[in-house]
């Protein structure tokens, strides 16, 4: 086997995702990401069963692997029992293990997530939050969000919530030692080396891009570039 | 008849009937705090059930774990810390409020089942990590699961029916479930991936009617990666929008979601179509009303629609309490916990609000 087949094989999400895949397509025909970008999830599974090393390395490397939404509707179809969308998670794993994940405009937003959702977990105990939801880099919410920002503790509480304090409800503050627990399980699990593997192939990214050899370089930059750039055409 | 109720009830899940352990949700926390407190006042007080709401409990990573930050291994301990103090209050009946993490604990236990070896290693890690122990839950429900199970007793107690105090015919309602409640383990749902019944359940016990439109087990279009970051969000918004266009020409009254993402976005994205595109899906540029299943259990119950958390939402929900027939004083919208009004929010440049 080749070294690339050999780690979706240690990973048991792989065991289970991919089983004799016969091609039919049912996956392609339902999967949204299909429909809104240049992806085929039939055409990934038959790239990954063919276990054609070089093959697989394009793919670790490029866009699309990033595509699916992970809404799991290509398992409600495959007539195996195959998962889609769950290999791509094991060829994301890959990937950004390898380092792979930098060499994609959709692969290197992965250091923004995990400097948003990721750094929320391990700090505050949420993945998202009220506080870090900033309206500005969220329009979308609407001027409503601006509004219940502006007065997150009246409104949360007044709703039942806790507003970051102690005790239970709604956005309470989590208590430190169940913040250390968490911390404690990202370190004995691999999760800290994982983010620490994002954080250091970003870093190598940003100084090349950025044509640099400075130990010290601006990751705020970056995080914006990779949070805003939509420069190819991904779309159908 | 029988054979079709037969067929039916293997359609049909076991739902713990008390004693739960309430695991919040980050998402529904945050953008619909009144939904979670409005459930656990409804279990307590309207039902009379042991509910705790540990204040130990954080995220089980459910949204890092599928935007591919956080590995499954560290996910899995993380989901084994909350059994863990589950244990500790003496609970077997696990309840999620997040439908990622419904979808998600319903995928840890199943791998810990077809790979022990898995089990064994999550209970080696939590213990190096923490010092705790863990037992796998006798049951997983949803809230909306729970909701459905007490859904006639309920409807016995409701002040309000989903039903147009003007002409008396039914409301219309569009239901929309989320996608890892019932798309990866369709045992784990009530209907299956195919005859989703969880909220149809409810508006048709609650007097209303259920539209069947072309789009309807259509994905929101969450993605994940693709809202976190702003240059995905056009994935996000496009699958919204094929779902309204598709339920348009139906006329529905209001949507009823289960998911906390997915009421948010099914919201948003209609302000932000109509911003964008001068575009909104119901005749009077107000957009479709969405509700949480919570909000709506509690409205029609009586609760102060301002307390369970309606001007939460951008697409405002008046239109649909005149239609029931619900009174609600404009006065109290805007207030505070400390009694004060707190300003309004600035109006939309085209949803009407």
């Amino acid at each position: 086997m080749g070294r690339i087949y050999d780690l979706l094989l240690k990973d048991v999400r792989f065991q289970e995702g991919l089983t004799a895949c016969m091609n039919c397509g049912v996956c392609t025909a339902i999967c949204p990401a299909a429909e809104f970008y240049n992806y085929d999830p039939r055409q990934i599974c038959n790239i990954v069963q063919s276990k054609d090393e070089e093959k697989m390395l394009a793919l670790l490397k490029s866009d699309i692997i990033w595509y699916c939404g992970q809404c799991m509707s290509c398992k409600s179809r495959c007539p195996r029992g195959n998962v889609p969308g769950l290999i791509i998670s094991v060829l994301r794993k890959v990937s950004q293990e390898l380092g792979y994940f930098t060499e994609s405009e959709k692969g290197r937003q992965q250091f923004a997530i995990k400097r948003t959702i990721g750094e929320n977990i391990i700090n505050i105990g949420y993945c998202v939050h009220v506080e870090k939801m900033d309206p500005e880099t969220h329009p979308e919410q609407g001027p409503v969000w601006r509004w219940y920002v502006d007065h997150a503790e009246e409104v949360v509480d007044r709703l039942g919530g806790n507003y970051k304090k102690k005790g239970s409800g709604a956005l309470r503050a989590i208590a430190q030692e169940n913040i250390d627990e968490i911390n404690q399980i990202f370190e004995v699990t691999g999760g800290s080396e994982f983010y620490g593997k994002i954080e250091h192939f970003s870093q190598e990214k940003a100084k090349s891009l950025k044509q640099t050899t400075d130990d010290e370089i601006d990751m705020n930059d970056y995080f914006n570039r990779v949070y805003t750039e939509n420069t190819k055409d991904h779309q159908k | 008849m029988e054979l079709k109720k037969r067929y039916w009830n293997e359609y049909l899940k076991e739902i713990a009937g008390d004693n739960y352990f309430y695991e919040r949700s980050c998402i529904r926390q945050t953008f619909f705090p009144g939904s979670e407190a409005t459930f656990l006042k409804v279990m307590k007080e309207e039902l009379g059930r042991n509910i705790v709401d540990n204040p130990n409990q954080h995220t089980c990573t459910g949204i890092g774990y599928h935007s591919d930050v956080v590995p499954f291994n560290t996910t899995m301990t993380i989901c084994a810390r909350l059994l863990s103090l589950m244990k500790e209050n003496r609970f077997q009946h696990l309840v999620t409020s997040c439908v990622t993490s419904f979808g998600l604990f319903n995928e840890v236990v199943e791998t810990w089942k077809q790979f022990p070896e898995e089990l064994e290693k999550t209970r080696h890690y939590l213990y190096k990590a923490t010092g705790r122990e863990f037992d796998l839950p006798a049951n997983i429900a949803h809230p909306s699961d729970i909701i459905y199970k007490f859904r006639k007793e309920l409807g016995q107690k409701m002040k309000y029916r989903l039903v147009n105090k003007e002409t008396g015919n039914p409301l219309r309602a569009v239901e929309h479930i989320g996608c890892h409640y019932s798309k990866i383990f369709s045992e784990q749902s009530i209907g299956g991936t195919e005859f989703p019944h969880v909220l149809a359940g409810m508006i048709e016990a609650w007097g209303g009617e259920v539209i069947d439109y072309p789009e309807r087990r259509h994905c929101c279009g969450f993605g994940f990666r693709q809202y976190l970051i702003k240059a995905n969000r056009g994935y996000s918004v496009a699958n919204s929008r094929k779902k309204f266009e598709s339920m348009q020409p139906y006329k529905p009254d209001f949507i009823l979601t289960n998911c906390p993402g997915c009421a948010m976005f099914m919201d948003k994205w209609q302000y932000a179509i109509a911003e964008m595109e001068g575009v909104t899906y119901d005749d009077k540029g107000m957009g479709i009303p969405v509700l949480t299943y919570e909000e709506l259990t509690g409205i029609l119950l009586g609760y102060n629609p301002w307390d369970v958390g309606l001007q939460l939402h951008q697409v405002q929900a008046e239109s649909l309490l005149n239609k029931i027939g619900i009174p609600y004083d404009p006065q109290n919208k805007y207030i505070g916990v400390s009694g004060k009004l707190l300003g309004e929010p600035q109006k939309p440049d085209f949803l009407r609000v």
